[in-house]
């Protein structure tokens, strides 16, 4: 038997969690105020999971990459794996979409195999 | 002269849902008075997720939850105006403004409601010596270039303050391919949120120096390195503590102010702890029929808070316009800070106008660990609450109800952070 301490990144309380654990499985969870957390804790010990926010360019015209790329705010749709956060910043900083952008627009795929896809948080009506 | 019934100072998450509110209490006449180039305040920088978790029941980013609120007062057709600057509000709520289409022009309002939000303190504020070279920025700044200009502040970065923003900046950078050398935080415990320790910081091996500060800052004309330092209890530098970081940039994340210019002016009685005005249970500043909400009252962790007291005061401003909610003379309790407390919104209630329920939320002085929150009404204690942890990072509030405090008009209630024996 094991024990890890962990802090509830699910809401702004931040509860001190302990997860028991044996053999590599979950055996108990403690300390958490509500469903999330245990959700939260179950996940954390054995694969942590980040929802990612950046932005990624939009322009106007596609022919002209150069001219007046906007950022419009993007998150991944559901949490991804935190081993692959940097995989996904790539894919990030190396997409560019077209005006116009609606919120909840689908923006990547798929986005690094995750089977997450990255989608708009902010409308861009474009020019 | 035009003529409203409701004038919004601020199109942010208060003035939003301040708006909102007032119409559904009935209010046709409300005009919301922006300086930026769109609604939304603060939240269109804040693209990190987090927020709405009280009042929607999911997890939004800022600029989603922005939407929800702007989504409504585009659907309740309430009018606003755009890059239009509040120069001045009178005592009789005349609002001076100006644009470069209206030019400058004087709206006479039955009530106003003040949503300015707040500002970041500067470094001019903070007492760093050094030369002012290049690559010194507000970490809301530093969000702004990046989240909404999209350019990059720096790639090697040294943060001064552990507030939420300062947190989000760190992990913000570090996705953007800087490299975050250290967060130093003066006092001994962090001003920001402990999942925001844990997913910006911890998730990205950034190291949290508590009790430090920067004592010097190289470079003349580009940032080249600072130095940070231990403190003692007393928060003064500790000699021989020294520790040097090459970096480009220096980030502060030292506090929110907020921006009362236009309520001093106006004459409103300012409450020195909050930096805010002092207002009753309704929302009312010192002067009748006009109101204040969000972070121009007192700055907030959660816009989740926000949202719900400008709706009440956006409540509040209607019933006044509408000629309601009179002040009862004689009926107010006032509200004191006893021992842990450092401030209350609101610092009065009036019991006869109050709603069934009313919520006092404050800060506590220091952090604190298995200890109480008592309340009491000219010495008879009425709620015991205990709580696990308190932070002074972290708002907390006591629920007060009107049949209970009806029984006791003109009379002094006092919240106080103390242990089980006391």
């Amino acid at each position: 038997m094991e024990t890890k301490e962990l802090t509830c990144i699910g809401c702004p309380m931040g509860c001190q969690i302990t997860v028991t654990m044996e053999n590599g499985a979950v055996v108990s969870v403690a300390g958490n105020s509500c469903k999330i957390g245990d959700t939260y804790a179950r996940k954390e010990v054995i694969c942590p999971m980040r929802i990612v926010t950046s932005t990624v360019r939009v322009v106007n015209d596609p022919s002209d990459l150069k001219k007046d790329p906007v950022k419009v705010p993007v998150k991944t749709s559901a949490d991804i794996p935190k081993s692959a956060i940097f995989d996904v910043m790539d894919v990030i900083h190396k997409t560019c979409a077209k005006a116009p952008v609606k919120i909840g627009d689908i923006i990547v795929e798929n986005v690094a195999n995750t089977g997450v896809n990255i989608i708009a948080t902010k409308d861009y009506p474009g020019k | 002269m035009n003529s409203y019934d409701i004038v919004i100072v601020g199109g942010g998450p208060a003035g939003l849902a301040a708006a909102s509110a007032a119409r559904d209490a009935g209010c046709e006449r409300i005009l919301i008075l922006e300086r930026d180039r769109e609604l939304g305040g603060i939240l269109n920088q804040c693209i990190h997720n987090g927020f709405g978790l009280h009042t929607f029941k999911e997890e939004l980013t800022g600029p989603e939850y922005a939407a929800r609120f702007i989504d409504k007062v585009l659907e309740k057709h309430i009018e606003y105006k755009l890059n239009t600057m509040v120069m001045d509000i009178a005592p009789d709520k005349t609002v001076t403004a100006m644009n470069r289409t209206d030019g400058m022009f004087s709206i006479k309002a039955k009530a106003v409601i003040l949503a300015m939000g707040c500002r970041e303190r500067p470094r001019g504020a903070l007492n760093i010596p050094g030369f002012r070279p290049a690559g010194i920025y507000s970490a809301g700044t530093a969000q702004r270039l990046v989240n909404i200009d999209g350019y990059m502040p720096g790639k090697r970065i040294v943060i001064l303050g552990s507030g939420d923003i300062g947190l989000i900046m760190a992990r913000r950078m570090t996705l953007e391919g800087a490299k975050v050398l250290c967060v130093a935080e003066l006092m001994p415990y962090s001003g920001g949120l402990k999942r925001n320790i844990v997913q910006c910081l911890n998730d990205y091996d950034i190291p949290l120096l508590l009790s430090h500060t920067v004592v010097d800052i190289q470079g003349k004309e580009r940032v080249e390195g600072v130095t940070i330092a231990k403190v003692d209890s007393s928060s003064k530098p500790i000699p021989g503590t020294e520790i040097h970081y090459d970096c480009d940039t220096l980030m502060l994340s030292t506090g929110l102010i907020p921006e009362n210019e236009l309520s001093r002016s106006a004459g409103i009685d300012i409450n020195p702890v909050t930096s805010g005005p002092f207002v009753s249970e309704n929302f009312e500043t010192s002067i009748p029929g006009v109101f204040a909400c969000g972070n121009v009252l007192h700055v907030h962790d959660l816009v989740d808070y926000v949202s719900e007291e400008a709706g009440r005061a956006g409540q509040s401003a209607a019933a006044y316009a509408a000629g309601h909610a009179k002040h009862t003379e004689n009926a107010d309790i006032r509200v004191k800070t006893g021992p842990g407390v450092r401030y209350t919104v609101p610092t009065t209630i009036d019991t006869v106008r109050m709603a069934d329920k009313t919520i006092v939320r404050f800060r506590v002085t220091q952090v604190y660990k298995d200890q109480y929150i008592n309340v009491y009404i000219n010495g008879t204690r009425i709620q015991h609450k205990k709580k696990r942890i308190m932070a002074p990072g972290e708002m907390e509030q006591v629920i007060l109800n009107k049949t209970q405090l009806a029984e006791y008009p003109n009379a002094e209630l006092t919240i106080a952070i103390e242990p089980e024996q006391a």
